[in-house]
């Protein structure tokens, strides 16, 4: 692998740019890997690259049924944050964001994290408890989030309305080092590095079954044939329950839509992240300039991608009133993803009733800002077979036990 | 934006009209259940890309609780039905199954 | 130069001539203009910068896919930034400045990324800026961001406001052109309810510009003649300056309306945002040209060829004096033969194809126009404008053979139909190879909610490229949608337009075909973007081989056109460099808005005091007049505190505290739910429902119940009162009532269909005051009407009666630890009672409180509050609460959950009483720690607090919370982790009993 740098840019500059490699390999599928991802989004490729970086397992193919990175990895809001309330959340949202502060370094790609800081804010006397339970918690979790007061908000987001009539802000949780990144180059990013350690990415390849023997996954059924393998990481998100199908065991997933849209750029006028959660809307501005906007989920299932126009509607209301300055930018264009919400709107890092067959998903609306620690606690699932300690409490039969990671319990912020 | 139709009142109701209610036909599990039989109650969907049977609400209309059999990937709707029944009304199925021939059926 | 003609413009009124301003230079042009014609029309052809390399910009199209000439329009609270002057009316006054550069337009410092473009090729920031690690953050991406984004943020709140409407109809037609018109009359004369859209203030598309002839009339007639039509019809409605922004799922649409963008201030709003439902959506959106890629394609002067056709038919606006015509097709003849008989020269006609027939180059020859077959630019001379083209063999790899003085260029790479709202929904395309582009496939349609076709297009937007074909297409796409909705359509003959014979197009992608890397790096793509042919090679060579990384990795067509003009060139320079075949890579995916959208109308007039529905008790102005402190309840809002002059608000609610404890509080707790549940099973019923046993509830009494839910976590919590033998009353907590009644109709609508129960939420039909304290049956018995001494009405009993004339109920509970009675009174009584409580009370020290002095008492009390206790993880064992729950009976919501390993676990979190030895506040959410760290290095946590508060009854602080085994640690002294202003620190508390005040209950039992 050619490493990236300005000196690079400058030599290739030299001759019109016809001198780069390939970021990644587009090689055709091996009989037999040691271990088979299925599905190269921001998770499945984070997975493959710990597996290799952390654990030497470099035999790897990475399979996805359309282009890297084209599910949600490239159609979330970018936000990174780590300020959540249960303890094994805190623990892997904090190593993703502390993996993505050196991700960029370590990936020899910028993937354009910006720790902006992100405020929560808090709009009722409720949601005031709810922050300030959060933030004793992360303090003792190790998770650097502050409260501040109503005039270090307007201090931080000139362009917030903080005396709404409504619902006038009573202040913020602060996490100064949570923020966003550039979505696709975290795509990019991580599989050029395992294309670089010899893993194979295998691009328009459709799983269409699992195939195992006495209980042991031992390959997939693919658009480009069998592919044999002695571990099994299924990766897909939104497509999780057809997988999960074909291997043989359900799971306590529904697909819903998440819909976010985009402004027409503006030069910077906000610098940090703003999430309101008592009226349902949150808000950056990228790098371009865009005001980029979420809001709820749609209620039902829904494997379409696109989502009701009422939602929308309801966000824009949200933020016209929290930003009223915004009124007149215009939506330039709204898109839909499909998440996959748990019982608990918790993920799932787990063994499966098929032996050596593992699970990651459940991410919900919240999984961009977990693919570092994401990738990492998988990897170490599938190396070792068992969870270690940031997957421990994720398994998929915690919900026979009643042992919920409920994040909604604060102050209604699920992801 | 859906449009179903109730079948309490026969009206197209728009789904700002209706509040959503998900998987249809769930059996309930109580005390005496063993915890996988609780748990497949309370969480394991079967969350179909394609036909899928739902519960909605016409909660700004009549009131009333009432299910559909709609397409998850196409959104395509294919008949509703009153809420106090244990399973899809055969006519409904055998419409699908006319529609959808690859589908696997209810159960 | 740009210029004025004598003589001409459809659409200009010369009578009335409007000043405006651009960049605070005063210009005139005329009613009737876009801002774009009097931009043009003053010689203003550079208009902005773009957003990368900070090149110089000038006015490409006519349309909204314009991608360069955007600018800040307005003042104020109507500053608007990105506005695109080629859709702009103009008005008297208009003010407008150019975007994204600094310090002025001509002279602009951040050209200077232009001069090293060649260092900042598609992609360089992934592969740069990554060392130092911190310089990202406070020196990259700072420079980055300030160096791109277009218009200057608004400032201020938006001076104007927005409407929402809906309409329902058969069929919406979207686009007011000839096609759009004559499906209308189609569906309008069958009968059909039909809306039509056009997103201009003009109706007949291209064929009025271009002067076509329809059933031997100018196509003007036509347009005219519909439109008359159209207009007797009490079926049909026909909105222009209505854009079709967005096709949803079964038949909904947004469009959006600019009512007042060209008058603004008149006080009408300034859009209107249609909600419409339509039974199936007919797109007659026409086409959009496609620039040609050649070296210097986006220097000012260079246009596409029929918007300067538009500029000189429309407002009679020449954008050049010599304008040099560079075509692939033979349309763009219709410019070149526009220009010269308005006058104007027309030094050549460089088209890239070597045999060249037709009528219009005939015409074109005739009238002595040079035509270069099977030539191209070699590159476009100038620097802010254009001042001549090189030509070259299109086959070549760009050698100059010839150069030609020329002040704009009219290019024309061909036409691609609107396909934005056939896909928005899934409607796939199918390649034309004939007109190499992409059009609606009419056998893969987006599917409505009964599987059937959703969408028709029309027209040219359907492929039909002449006004002959885009009619009949468009009259049978009508009868076609009309026959699916079961409209039974009138015979009718399709108008007949003269046409002209066109020659095929040849697709051609770069020009000229061998073009070395240093001309493809001055061929853009994107405009606005500053996406070159180069960049797109680039992308491929990297990997980036999916059109949609192609367009994430270069930006192409993600600026604010959406790729309008650049989506399809840059596709096939994509094919091109992957060998593939052009629909083999396929588009990117459509997305609403077709054009952006303001969100002032997205959001409607949902602002400020109207942002949200407001609930209101009866009591609700009076607590205004008192000058209440109100906090948000759900859509409730509920005085917090009473605070009288001087007064902080925790002085405020401790007063309020100290006199309901002394004398007499006033609640107003109007806001409580109240749920009727009626019917023979109502018992059985309830018995589900609540943990306890409410069957059994003698008729006259009171009982407090738990809600749970299916996983056995307490969801709510009230008194329950049994009113006859088959009607028990519910109290829910004031944000639950709405909730609680869904969820009692869902079990008896979807579970116990069978049983027969009836529920009415009355919450809104009564309102209720408590009245509280140790005077609270002084001034009951003041009020008189009944008897509500301690024999006739105990504690947890209700009673019908009247009060001071005033018709009530009167349930003897208390939630505070006093004597206290809640009042129930029909809600229109509800204010007149309040006032008659609070005149009767005076002498009794009646005082109104608020929800944080409740709280307290509560707390004091060490009485549960659903919300502060619960989260939606806690059980009623976790708070102490078994005996509110009933062992005999075999099912309840929850109890199964319940019985759950995790739930049954004798480890877990329970009530208990914290004080801290100091007797401060423990802070609000505070956990108490443990020894030693967890696997993930997280301090240990063993409990939380739950609520913590000041009392002032008590003079100390006082919490409630959740301790691991807490009950059995009665005295134990533990610690809590503490973080205040940034800083970390610990507070050692005792583990009490929860109930502070009072606990033999001897001031509520009086």
């Amino acid at each position: 692998m050619k490493r990236y740098s300005v000196f690079a840019i400058a030599r290739e500059a030299l001759r019109y740019h016809t001198g780069w490699e390939r970021a990644w390999r587009s090689p055709e599928p091996k009989k037999e890997y040691d271990a088979i991802i299925v599905g190269a989004g921001g998770h499945g490729l984070a997975t493959a690259y710990y597996l290799g970086k952390n654990f030497g397992i470099t035999n790897v193919a990475i399979i996805e049924k359309g282009w890297l990175g084209g599910g949600n990895t490239g159609r979330n809001t970018t936000i990174i944050r780590s300020n959540y309330l249960q303890d094994p959340s805190a623990a892997i949202y904090e190593k993703a964001r502390s993996l993505y502060e050196t991700l960029s370094q370590d990936l020899n790609y910028n993937v354009m994290f910006s720790p902006r800081g992100l405020l929560m804010l808090a709009q009722t006397h409720h949601e005031v408890r709810g922050y300030l339970r959060t933030v004793h918690a992360n303090a003792l979790q190790g998770v650097a989030t502050e409260w501040i007061e109503p005039a270090r908000v307007k201090e931080l987001v000139p362009i917030i309305n903080i005396d709404g009539p409504r619902y006038p802000v009573l202040g913020a949780l602060y996490q100064a080092r949570g923020g966003t990144a550039r979505h696709d180059a975290v795509a990019w990013g991580y599989a050029r590095a395992c294309s670089a350690m010899g893993m194979d990415i295998i691009q328009q390849c459709e799983v269409k079954g699992v195939r195992s023997e006495g209980g042991v996954v031992k390959g997939v059924e693919t658009s480009k044939g069998y592919i044999g393998c002695k571990k099994l990481g299924i990766v897909v998100a939104g497509h999780s329950g057809q997988v999960a199908d074909m291997a043989g065991f359900r799971l306590p997933v529904e697909a819903v839509a998440l819909q976010a849209l985009v402004s027409e750029p503006i030069k910077p006028c906000m610098d940090v992240v703003v999430m309101a959660n008592t009226v349902h809307g949150y808000m950056s501005q990228s790098d371009k300039g865009e005001m980029v906007i979420g809001g709820g989920t749609d209620g039902f299932n829904n494997f379409t991608q696109r989502g009701s126009f009422h939602h929308i509607e309801e966000t824009l209301r949200a933020l016209v009133e929290t930003f009223p300055m915004i009124s007149r930018l215009k939506m330039l264009r709204q898109w839909g993803g499909i998440v996959d919400m748990t019982g608990d709107r918790s993920p799932i890092i787990s063994k499966t009733p098929l032996g050596n067959c593992f699970m990651n998903c459940g991410w919900g609306t919240g999984g961009f800002k977990a693919i570092p620690g994401s990738g990492w606690a998988m990897a170490e699932l599938m190396a070792k077979g068992e969870p270690g300690p940031l997957a421990a409490d994720f398994s998929m039969w915690r919900f026979k036990e009643g042992q919920f990671i409920d994040e909604s319990v604060a102050a209604g912020v699920a992801h | 934006m859906l449009i179903l139709e109730c079948p309490y009142c026969g009206v197209k109701a728009e789904e700002t009209e209706l509040s959503p209610g998900y998987e249809a036909h769930l059996k309930r599990f109580g005390p005496g259940s063993t915890d996988e039989e609780f748990e497949s109650y309370m969480f394991a969907r079967k969350n179909p890309k394609g036909v899928h049977f739902e519960r909605w609400r016409h909660v700004y209309g009549c009131g009333k609780w009432f299910l559909a059999a709609r397409c998850t990937a196409t959104l395509e709707v294919f008949g509703t039905y009153p809420a106090q029944t244990s399973e899809p009304p055969a006519d409904l199925v055998a419409k699908i199954k006319a529609k959808r021939p690859d589908w696997k059926g209810y159960k | 130069m740009s210029t004025r003609l004598a003589k001409g413009g459809r659409l200009i009124d010369r009578a009335a001539s409007q000043e405006f301003s651009f960049n605070g230079k005063r210009l005139k042009g005329y009613k009737g203009d876009t801002l774009a014609a009097a931009l043009l029309a003053n010689d203003q052809m550079l208009v902005g910068r773009s957003f990368k390399y900070h090149r110089p910009r000038g006015i490409v199209a006519a349309g909204p896919e314009e991608p360069n000439a955007l600018v800040n329009l307005g003042k104020g609270g109507r500053f608007e930034p990105n506005q695109r002057v080629t859709t702009t009316e103009l008005f008297e006054g208009l003010e407008a400045t150019s975007q994204n550069h600094w310090p002025s337009l001509e002279f602009d410092v951040g050209v200077v990324n232009n001069y090293v473009a060649r260092f900042l090729p598609a992609g360089f920031y992934y592969k740069t800026f990554i060392h130092p690690r911190p310089f990202w953050k406070h020196v990259f991406e700072p420079i980055i961001r300030q160096s791109a984004g277009l218009g200057a943020a608004p400032k201020d709140r938006d001076a104007d406001r927005y409407e929402q409407a809906y309409a329902f109809c058969d069929l919406l037609v979207v686009g007011g052109g000839v096609a759009g018109l004559q499906a209308a009359l189609v569906a309008g004369r069958a009968g059909a309810r039909v809306i039509v859209l056009e997103q201009t203030a003009q109706f007949g598309g291209r064929a009025v510009v271009d002067g076509e002839v329809i059933d031997g009339k100018p196509a003007d007639d036509f347009v005219a003649a519909a439109l008359a039509e159209l207009g007797s019809m009490s079926n049909v409605t026909v909105k222009a300056r209505t854009m079709g922004a967005g096709v949803y799922d079964h038949g909904y649409v947004l469009a959006d309306e600019k009512v007042a963008d060209h008058t603004p201030g008149d006080g009408r709003p300034k859009h209107r945002l249609w909600r419409i439902r339509a039974g199936k959506i007919l797109t007659a959106t026409g086409a959009i040209e496609r620039p040609l890629s050649f070296a210097g394609n986006d220097l000012p002067g260079v246009m596409l060829a029929a918007s300067v056709r538009d500029y000189v038919v429309n407002f009679a606006v020449s954008p050049g004096d010599r304008t040099v015509v560079v075509t692939n097709n033979d349309d763009a003849y219709r410019t070149a033969i526009a220009l010269k008989e308005a006058g104007l020269s027309v030094p050549a006609i460089i088209d890239a194809r070597t045999n060249v027939t037709g009528e219009l180059p005939a015409k074109a020859r005739a009238l002595g126009i040079r035509i270069e077959a099977g030539r191209g630019v070699a590159k476009v001379l100038g620097g802010k404008r254009v001042t001549g083209v090189s030509i070259c063999l299109q086959a070549g790899e760009g050698a100059v053979i010839d150069e030609i003085a020329c002040d704009a260029v009219a290019m024309s790479g061909g036409w691609s139909p609107v396909v934005h709202l056939w896909s928005h929904c899934g409607g796939k395309l199918t390649w034309d190879t004939t007109n190499a582009h992409f059009r609606p496939d009419a056998a893969r349609p987006p599917l409505n909610h009964d599987g059937g076709a959703m969408v028709y297009a029309a027209g040219i937007a359907n492929g039909a490229m002449t006004t002959a074909a885009a009619l009949a297409d468009a009259d049978a796409a009508a009868r076609a949608a009309l026959e699916a909705l079961g409209i039974k359509a009138k015979a009718g003959k399709v108008p007949e337009a003269a046409t002209v014979v066109e020659a095929p197009m040849e697709a051609v992608w770069i020009m000229p075909q061998g073009a070395t890397p240093a001309l493809k790096a001055k061929m853009w793509l994107d405009y606005q973007n500053d996406v070159k042919v180069s960049d797109v090679q680039l992308a491929a060579r990297e990997g980036y081989e999916s059109v949609e990384h192609t367009k994430r990795y270069t930006t192409l067509g993600m600026a604010t056109d959406q790729g309008k003009l650049s989506n399809i060139n840059g596709l096939a320079i994509l094919a091109g460099a992957l060998n593939e075949d052009i629909p083999q890579v396929g588009t990117t995916t459509f997305r609403p808005p077709y054009t952006p959208v303001t969100l002032g109308a997205l959001a409607g007039e949902a602002r400020g005091e109207i942002f949200q529905p407001l609930r209101r008790t009866p009591m609700h102005g009076w607590h205004e007049k008192a000058g209440a402190y109100m906090e948000p309840v759900g859509l409730w809002r509920r005085p917090y505190t009473f605070p009288r002059t001087g007064e902080t608000h925790e002085q405020a609610v401790h007063r309020e505290v100290i006199n309901t404890r002394e004398k007499l509080g006033l609640l107003d707790a109007s806001t409580l739910g109240k749920i009727i549940v009626k019917g023979p099973d109502a018992g059985r019923f309830l018995d589900m429902l609540y943990t306890g046993v409410m069957s059994s509830l003698p008729v006259g009494k009171c009982r407090y119940g738990l809600m749970c839910n299916e996983q056995g976590f307490l969801s709510d919590d009230g008194v329950v009162a049994r009113i006859d033998e088959e009607t028990w009353l519910c109290h829910t907590t004031s944000g639950g009532a709405d909730r609680i009644h869904a969820w009692m109709e869902d079990w008896l609508q979807c579970e116990w269909w069978d049983w027969k129960v009836y529920t009415a939420n009355v919450t809104e039909q009564y309102a209720q005051v408590a009245v509280v304290g140790p005077n609270a049956r002084k001034l009951l018995e003041k009020l008189g009407g009944m008897d509500v001494s301690k024999e006739a009405l105990p504690f947890m009993q209700w009673a019908d009666g009247t009060l001071g004339g005033f018709p009530v109920r009167v349930y003897r509970i208390s939630f505070s630890g006093e004597l206290s009675y809640e009042i129930a009174v029909p809600a229109s009584l509800g204010l007149a009672f309040w006032e008659a409580c609070h005149k009767a009370g005076a002498e009794f020290g009646a005082m109104p409180y608020g929800t944080e002095a409740l709280h307290i008492m509560r707390a004091e009390k060490g009485f549960i509050m659903i919300g502060d206790e619960t989260d939606g993880t806690v059980i009623p064992q976790d708070l102490n609460l078994d005996w509110a729950i009933s062992k005999k009976k075999e099912d309840f919501l929850g109890k199964r959950g319940q019985m759950r390993n995790h739930l049954a676990s004798p480890d877990r979190w329970k009530l208990v009483g914290f004080e801290a030895l100091d007797g401060s506040v423990i802070p609000d959410g505070a956990y108490v720690v443990d020894a030693g760290v967890n696997a993930n290095g997280q301090r240990n946590v063993q409990g939380r607090i739950t609520s913590t508060y000041f009392s002032p009854t008590l003079k100390k602080g006082i919490a409630m919370g959740l301790l691991k085994h807490g009950p059995k640690r009665m005295g134990e002294v533990v610690e809590f982790g503490t973080f205040k202003n940034g800083v970390k620190g610990t507070l050692k508390a005792r583990v009490v009993d929860p109930v502070f005040f009072d606990k033999d209950g001897v001031k509520q039992n009086v």
